[in-house]
């Protein structure tokens, strides 16, 4: 059966799982990790360092406990989906394959206004900078487009190009849906319809109140400090003779620690000074995960 | 005589640095042209998203020949410098001259050199302006190293219709480009910037801006007209526009009519900043239920769907602002306040919760002070803050303020105080304009002084180019209510009362200090100081003399800002009369005369004269002139009538002048010379009372 990826939202998925699959890039499954964007998949963030090229698509949920509505709010969840692509070195005609993957979901550029808007992108936890847009199609944002120039504090050289889609945004716009939850997920009709609320929104409610009432605040404090440790002693053991390197376990405690950040930040209990230390704090892991998998044999040249 | 046609085809350059990249383009060649002996008749330059474009007219074929006259070492000179010498004019010893000096022999060269073809030149000269090219932000792509706005993609470069070969990083230098993005297929070839033009016009590209920018302007206003509403212009926003589109198309959407009831800036907020569409005004001037967006594209189906989208993008954004508006509305100002206390103004000033209270008791006293309504003054105070936690404004942070205006009104808070709440933000800059009342004004003077008081307490004062919490703003918004609304304000006491609100631990970095009489805080001293650069910044820009500006502020003391600015301009209209002037030059030779005197007698002439040594007529008439002028100028000064005082000194200048006509200041007897030096230092002493004469030049 033909794809549908205006009228389902995993058949939107399957598109672009197919266009990115065309493109020679690497299909990944979600890291099985909490994160809060798609960047944090070791996929891209250690993989746009050092010189090997790359390219891979996949999809992450992604949790942002602060934009939890408690399923209230038709656009805001703390719980989204965002495609991935990223691509090393990018390639010369990256924007026309950006454009030829809105064509396969059923956004013709003949019928619609699509724009490169000047977005600069910075991640200060995961010490990232690039230049790049937001791409708007008829006025609403619907990706986002960067030339990594930085990751972890060190110079991208190679660059890698990343594109990061709203996936949620994306089916509302092609199924012409103004609620999010009433996103229809698997494309069906009738009593054989599951629609994204179906699947999703007992967890926002679930979820929000757990963001912002329940999560144990002492607990998610000394957490933070237990891997902010780890981290740092896995980091000191990295390169220890003739035993494997523990760049990506050392880099799983920074996902960690950036997440229960997250968290925290969401219950209110860190204080607008705080915040900026907790941010540095985690910058510096990342930081010093990036250089130590730039030192392995699947970092370097 | 040939044309120069560049094209640098890129990924989309930011609307904003569009303009100025254009402009460095053609200043970087051209320069580069005259600076390797080119002569041009004309050059333009043109930025759409995708291109930098140059043309550079009436450009000569090749540069003038050169001959250099240059001057070489002593024949006798140690080889190695003749050597050298030879190596950098590139000639032989045979083919070099000898001239004679007073010190010897030395060799001259004459090098000769083709000019050369625009050709040479220009090659050499693109790849370093592009390599070179002062973008704001760049950026590196792929795996080259060259930086460019976004990925380089083609360079034009012809010069009188043909190739100019040149490469900068893999990129080869062509006559090719492409039209528009998604209305054009291919590639064309040009030669010069008429058919370039020409040819990208047909595949769907604009390349003049201001062609962009008038094409809009003309369909936005028809469009309008046609549904019999009004374009409200903003030409930021037409200027940014015609960068983000290469063919600009103009279509109307609209919005559901019950949005309206969400206060109108909102809604042009939302409009303008977030889509970057135009808002239009119905009949009567009240906003209308639809707008004007620009497209890129000339779409199949004539733009339903874009239109159908944007619509969508409007409406849940307004839906949005309706929700917090009408979830606002419903919270008192007043309740709010708590909320404020949990956020941290600055971590060493404490929350805006206390940052409120010192606002709202400084307010009350800088209104009766100035003679505003001191309760509503206090109540706009209280307030002014409360939208910081309104949802509106944690989701439009530029309409802090006005929804506070807004919400108050709502809630029936005088329309006084709600305006008040509204401009106590104001002046913003030096284009907007000042709160129009007084308790508004008794606000926004509160609000400017606390943060200027508490900044000097923890130290972070402006330094140079680093001025992170606009503190120079804050002071000249001080300095234009105080003189555009004839404010009379002692700053030193308001700026210590201010102070005095300052509850939390501060490590005070200065102690106190005598500031005429009274026991000041040296940090005050420094504020008031800052003060003064800031008013002879502001009088220098209405035209003032900074040297009359100096005059004034030496006199010491001098803490109420309105008063300095009328000694000045008395003191400027009294230097242009004839009294003032040789007035002037009186007091300069009096001064100068202590000067040396008192510097060869290593003493200070003070005190007062002795009548009874006074022997000349003009030295009598003097003295009793003086102590005529100074009580009728001091009383003058006191009863702040400048010019007044002006006219009182202005009366010495008779008798300053027949003094140094008739009488000799150093005479032999010692008492008569002590006596006359105090009567000059009593000269000095008189005219002090309305400014010093020696800061003031000519």
């Amino acid at each position: 059966m033909a794809l549908q990826p205006g009228k389902s939202f995993q058949d939107l998925i399957l598109t672009l799982h197919n266009y990115w699959s065309d493109k020679g890039c690497v299909i990944l499954q979600p890291y099985d990790m909490e994160v809060g964007a798609g960047t944090f998949h070791p996929a891209t963030t250690l993989r746009s360092v050092g010189p090997r090229p790359w390219r891979a698509a996949y999809v992450q949920p992604s949790r942002r406990p602060k934009d939890g509505r408690y399923g209230e709010n038709p656009n805001r969840l703390q719980h989204y989906y965002q495609y991935q692509v990223i691509m090393k070195p990018s390639p010369p005609d990256l924007q026309e394959m950006y454009l030829g993957s809105l064509k396969a979901i059923g956004l013709d550029p003949m019928l619609h206004d699509i724009r490169f808007a000047e977005d600069d992108w910075e991640s200060p936890t995961l010490g990232a900078a690039g230049l790049g847009w937001e791409v708007w199609c008829d006025g609403m944002e619907v990706s986002q487009f960067t030339y990594f120039q930085q990751m972890g504090g060190m110079e991208c050289n190679p660059v890698s190009g990343e594109l990061s889609y709203g996936l949620e945004r994306l089916a509302m716009y092609v199924q012409d849906v103004d609620n999010v939850y009433d996103l229809n997920f698997n494309g069906r009709d009738g009593l054989d319809k599951i629609s994204y609320g179906d699947v999703f929104l007992q967890a926002e409610q679930e979820y929000s109140r757990y963001n912002f009432e329940e999560a144990d605040t002492a607990a998610l404090f000394s957490r933070f400090a237990e891997c902010e440790k780890e981290c740092q002693a896995l980091l000191a053991k990295n390169l220890d003779g003739n035993k494997p390197t523990l760049a990506l376990p050392a880099y799983d405690q920074c996902i960690k620690a950036s997440h229960t950040f997250n968290l925290l930040d969401a219950r209110g209990v860190i204080s607008v000074t705080e915040r900026q230390a907790y941010i540095a704090r985690v910058r510096e892991l990342a930081k010093a995960c990036c250089v130590a998998w730039s030192n392995t044999a699947g970092g370097r040249a | 005589m040939s044309e120069l046609l560049i094209e640098l085809f890129s990924e989309e350059i930011p609307a904003r640095m569009q303009g100025k990249a254009a402009e460095d383009l053609r200043s970087l060649i051209t320069n580069g042209l005259v600076a390797a002996g080119l002569t041009y008749e004309g050059a333009r330059q043109h930025a759409t998203p995708r291109r930098l474009v140059l043309s550079v007219e009436g450009l000569g074929e090749k540069a003038k020949d050169t001959v250099e006259e240059r001057k070489g070492p002593r024949v006798d000179a140690p080889q190695a410098a003749i050597d050298g010498f030879l190596k950098s004019t590139g000639l032989a010893l045979e083919q070099l001259n000898t001239q004679d000096d007073k010190k010897g022999q030395f060799y001259t060269a004459t090098i000769k050199r083709a000019g050369r073809t625009t050709t040479d030149v220009v090659a050499e000269l693109l790849p370093k302006v592009i390599r070179e090219f002062p973008w704001p932000k760049s950026m590196r792509w792929g795996s080259g190293s060259l930086r460019w706005v976004r990925p380089l993609h083609s360079i034009i470069c012809t010069f009188d219709g043909a190739v100019v070969p040149l490469e900068v990083d893999g990129i080869k230098s062509s006559n090719v480009t492409r039209g528009h993005r998604f209305l054009s297929v291919g590639e064309i070839s040009v030669k010069r910037f008429e058919d370039y033009d020409a040819a990208l016009h047909k595949r769907h590209v604009m390349v003049d801006e201001q062609a962009r920018l008038q094409a809009i302007r003309h369909d936005a206003k028809n469009l309008a007209m046609a549904q019999g509403l009004e374009l409200i212009e903003d030409e930021a926003l037409l200027k940014e526009v015609s960068g983000l589109v290469e063919w600009p198309v103009v279509l109307m959407g609209e919005f559901d009519e019950r949005y309206l009831s969400v206060p109108p800036e909102v809604i042009i907020t939302t409009i303008k900043n977030n889509q970057k569409c135009f808002n239009l005004r119905g009949p009567g001037g009240k906003l209308a239920n639809k707008y004007i967006l620009v497209s890129n594209q000339i779409a199949v189906d004539g733009g339903k769907e874009i239109i159908r989208g944007n619509n969508k993008v409007i409406a849940a954004r307004l839906s949005d602002a309706k929700f917090f508006w009408d979830q606002d509305r419903k919270v008192k100002l007043e309740d709010l306040l708590p909320k404020l206390d949990a956020i941290t103004f600055h971590a060493k000033l404490g929350s805006q919760g206390e940052r409120v209270k010192r606002i709202e008791a400084l307010a009350g006293e800088i209104a009766k002070t100035i003679g505003a309504d001191v309760a509503k003054a206090q109540l706009a105070a209280k307030l002014c803050k409360a939208d910081l936690v309104s949802g509106m404004v944690g989701e439009f942070p530029e309409l802090q303020g006005l929804m506070g205006r807004y919400i108050a009104l709502e809630q029936g808070v005088d329309a006084e105080v709600a305006d008040a709440i509204r401009d106590h933000y104001k002046p913003q800059g030096p284009s907007d304009t000042i709160p129009v009342s007084k308790v508004g004004q008794a606000v926004a003077l509160a609000d400017k002084l606390d943060t200027l008081v508490g900044f000097w307490a923890i130290g972070e004062t402006p330094t140079g180019s680093k001025d992170p919490y606009a503190l120079r703003r804050a002071a000249l918004g001080v300095i234009r209510m105080i003189i555009e609304n004839k404010t009379k304000l002692g700053l030193m006491s308001t700026v210590s009362s201010a102070d005095s609100k300052l509850t939390f631990e501060l490590s005070r970095i200065t102690g106190m200090v005598d500031w005429h009489g009274k026991q000041v805080n040296q940090q005050h001293v420094d504020l008031l100081a800052f003060f003064a650069d800031r008013l002879k910044v502001y009088l220098k820009d209405q035209g003032a003399r900074h040297d009359l500006i100096d005059a004034v502020f030496a006199l010491g003391g001098q803490d109420d800002l309105l008063m300095v600015t009328r000694r000045v301009a008395a003191l400027s209209n009294f230097l242009a009369t004839d009294d003032g002037k040789n007035l002037l030059a009186g007091v300069k030779r009096a001064s100068n005369i202590l000067k040396i005197e008192e510097k060869k007698d290593n003493k200070v002439y003070r005190g007062d004269v002795n009548p009874g040594q006074l022997i000349k007529g003009e030295e009598k008439s003097l003295h009793s002139a003086i102590s005529q002028a100074s009580a009728l100028a001091r009383k003058a000064v006191e009863a702040e009538d400048f010019e007044g005082a002006m006219k009182a000194i202005a009366k010495l200048r008779v008798p300053v002048d027949e003094f140094f006509e008739g009488v000799t200041v150093n005479d032999k007897d010692a008492t008569f010379r002590e006596n006359r030096l105090r009567l000059l230092n009593r000269i000095r002493e008189a005219v002090a009372e309305v400014a010093d004469f020696s800061k003031i030049e000519g």
